[in-house]
């Protein structure tokens, strides 16, 4: 049989779109489509955070590190606690040593000098965690879909899928992401997934003595915390974003960063 | 004893003053500054080859050649500073099979490799009269080094032998053809690092329509001038070689120096004009942010005319934008006059590069501290080698040794 150039080019062409035919009719998923298909749609978890209850122990922040297995001396961490204290003279200062891990044990912010107590005008401590978006920037700017939103609204990520760019960390504006030190990939706050899907409480909530966090159902309307939020006037951070942050605050000032 | 890797990442080089989120570091360092910087270089030192092929632009032809082969050697190391830059380098592979494409980095594999595609097949399209014309002269010679060329440049003629007027013909409309098309995959692949940056919307410095217009300027702008600084530099070894061959006052040495004043004399204005659009854009843009005094420019003034004043300022506005300007504008231009320009013209780039993505991290997203990233000189462990000075300098150096490979089989001086 002879064949030219011309036939074998041809014929070789429309071999391979036959043979790429059959495959065609497999769908190719991502990761971040393949995993979103867990979780429970008639769950939509929310966070409230009751800043007037909080104390700035730092029980949380040592809960959620153990629990977690976020290196315990590395200054990241999944939650942390701001202290916040407004001067007479219109100043604010805020501090979060070690994410306030260790509780705020000394009077002083960073090198400032002392603050007497007679110049304080208002002081309160805000925690902050994951806000859990519904519409998560670090979501949008993952290259290779690592980071997903489940169905009942938690944003996580995937340790075994993630290149480490760094970009989620920067689209992030409420700097909860950082890479983990030991796994070399992008760490959050995920609302203690593993407990929360088995019916347990996270372990900040756990840990909090003074029931400051609070975990619940949003798309249930008896939930204790969406009655609280449905009823109450409570706030999120930055929603200038757009990113509309699922963690609400009681007692929220305009001071806090 | 620190254990080195329980140290959150960043905090190695990151000194932070005033309120800053635990969490916060400068995760984009060294290795993000140079992956702009070398795109640019590359879509630069292409646009300034396409303005001959596609524009028309006689006065260019010499360099046209010399800027496109030299893009090519710049073409890897585009890609070189973002696998160092990756906690998990093995995995970047990934953007290629699960690109997400919300992300803005996803499209980059493809960005990139439709863009190699059309630099190589430009470049074969210039060079295949060439190929065939050495796989003819080598035929006969007997040379073990000889016969290897020959093999190189028969695997490279892709069998395409036709040397014929209308076959090479042929060849230069194809070459136009792709220069064309190439110049809006450049400026796309360089607005595209661009727009990586303008739509962090986190990020009150970076995010800003404006980003991949300027990005796309200075990177011409950088290209260019990081073309011509090469140009002189062989130039001027070529005239050096003539001289030590025929002396001092041959012929050859005045011709060289000739053509070669001739070429700078006239690419220094294409220079010029994209400096000034660069410059422009970049100052509309801190006037627009001052002008409307958003939220974040309490902090982003502090940043500017405070915290980085000397780098934005006297080191990229005025040592790298300001002086070189005012070199190449005063008459009677000398090649030392314009190497002292180019040189100052590249590092006002490289501090745009740095005021832009250091800069964007240089304050706390909590609007009220700042971080300050300390280059890690010595680096002691391979964190503080990628994201530190050795990574950057070997990101650098790339180039020049990959475009003298490539000068051993591609003549893209020979025009001269």
């Amino acid at each position: 049989m002879s064949c030219s150039r011309r036939t074998l080019l041809k014929n070789s062409v429309k071999g391979a779109i036959a043979a790429s035919l059959p495959l065609s009719a497999f769908r190719f998923l991502s990761p971040a489509e393949l995993k979103a298909a867990i979780g429970d749609d008639k769950v939509r978890w929310g966070f409230l955070v009751d800043t007037t209850k909080c104390v700035g122990c730092g029980f949380c922040v040592k809960g959620c590190k153990k629990e977690n297995e976020i290196p315990y001396d590395a200054a990241v961490t999944r939650t942390w606690v701001e202290r916040y204290v407004i001067t007479k003279d219109g100043k604010t200062h805020a501090d979060s040593p070690m994410g306030a891990r260790d509780g705020f044990t000394k009077t002083q912010f960073r090198h400032e000098e002392e603050i007497d107590p007679i110049d304080i005008s208002k002081a309160f401590f805000v925690p902050k965690l994951c806000n859990q978006c519904e519409t998560p920037a670090c979501v949008q700017v993952c290259p290779v879909g690592a980071t997903y939103q489940t169905k009942d609204g938690v944003v996580l990520i995937d340790r075994k899928w993630c290149i480490g760019c760094g970009y989620c960390v920067m689209a992030c504006p409420y700097g909860v992401r950082f890479f983990h030190p030991k796994y070399k990939v992008a760490d959050k706050c995920n609302f203690c997934y593993h407990r929360i899907s088995k019916g347990m409480k996270t372990a900040c909530v756990e840990a909090c003595p003074f029931e400051a966090r609070q975990i619940g159902n949003l798309k249930n309307p008896d939930d204790p915390v969406t009655q609280i939020i449905m009823n109450e006037r409570v706030a999120v951070l930055k929603d200038e974003y757009g990113t509309k942050p699922q963690v609400f605050y009681i007692g929220l000032d305009h001071t806090v960063k | 004893m620190v254990d080195h890797a329980m140290i959150a990442h960043g905090a190695e080089w990151t000194i932070k003053h005033g309120f800053v989120y635990p969490n916060e570091f400068i995760y984009w360092g060294m290795t993000i500054v140079m992956y702009p910087y070398m795109t640019g270089l590359v879509a630069g030192a292409f646009v300034l080859s396409s303005l001959y092929h596609v524009f028309g632009q006689k006065d260019l032809k010499d360099i046209a050649k010399f800027a496109l082969v030299f893009s090519l050697a710049l073409l890897p190391v585009a890609m070189m500073p973002l696998m160092l830059h990756l906690q998990q380098p093995l995995r970047g592979i990934e953007v290629m099979f699960t690109p997400h494409f919300t992300s803005a980095i996803a499209a980059f594999g493809m960005v990139f490799t439709t863009y190699s595609i059309i630099v190589l097949s430009e470049i074969w399209f210039v060079y295949r009269e060439y190929f065939v014309e050495q796989t003819v002269a080598l035929k006969g010679s007997n040379k073990t080094g000889d016969q290897v060329k020959r093999v190189i440049y028969n695997i490279l003629t892709l069998g395409a032998y036709d040397i014929g007027e209308k076959a090479i013909a042929k060849d230069h409309k194809a070459v136009a053809v792709l220069a064309a098309i190439g110049i809006p995959v450049a400026c796309f692949l360089h607005g595209y690092a661009g727009f990586i940056f303008g739509s962090v919307k986190a990020n009150a410095l970076w995010m800003s329509p404006l980003m991949p217009v300027i990005f796309i300027m200075s990177a011409v702008v950088s290209g260019i001038a990081l073309c011509m600084l090469t140009y002189i530099i062989i130039m001027e070894w070529k005239k050096f070689r003539a001289v030590l061959k025929k002396g001092l006052g041959d012929e050859s040495v005045t011709v060289i120096a000739g053509v070669e004043m001739d070429v700078m004399k006239k690419t220094s204005k294409y220079l010029l004009g994209f400096l000034v659009a660069a410059i422009i854009l970049e100052l509309l843009d801190i006037i627009f942010r001052g002008y409307t005094q958003m939220k974040s420019w309490d902090i982003l003034r502090e940043v500017m005319f405070q915290e980085d004043f000397t780098k934005i300022f006297i080191l990229q506005y005025g040592l790298g934008n300001l002086v070189p300007f005012i070199l190449l504008m005063l008459p009677k231009l000398t090649i030392r006059r314009l190497f002292v320009s180019l040189c100052l013209i590249l590092f006002g780039v490289f501090m745009m590069r740095w005021n832009v993505v250091v800069g964007g991290q240089a304050f706390s997203l909590s609007f009220s501290g700042f971080m300050h990233y300390d280059l890690p000189m010595i680096p002691h462990n391979l964190e503080t080698y990628r994201e530190g000075l050795f990574g950057a300098l070997t990101v650098a150096a790339t180039p020049f040794v990959i475009f003298w490979l490539i000068s051993k089989i591609v003549p893209s001086m020979k025009a001269v």
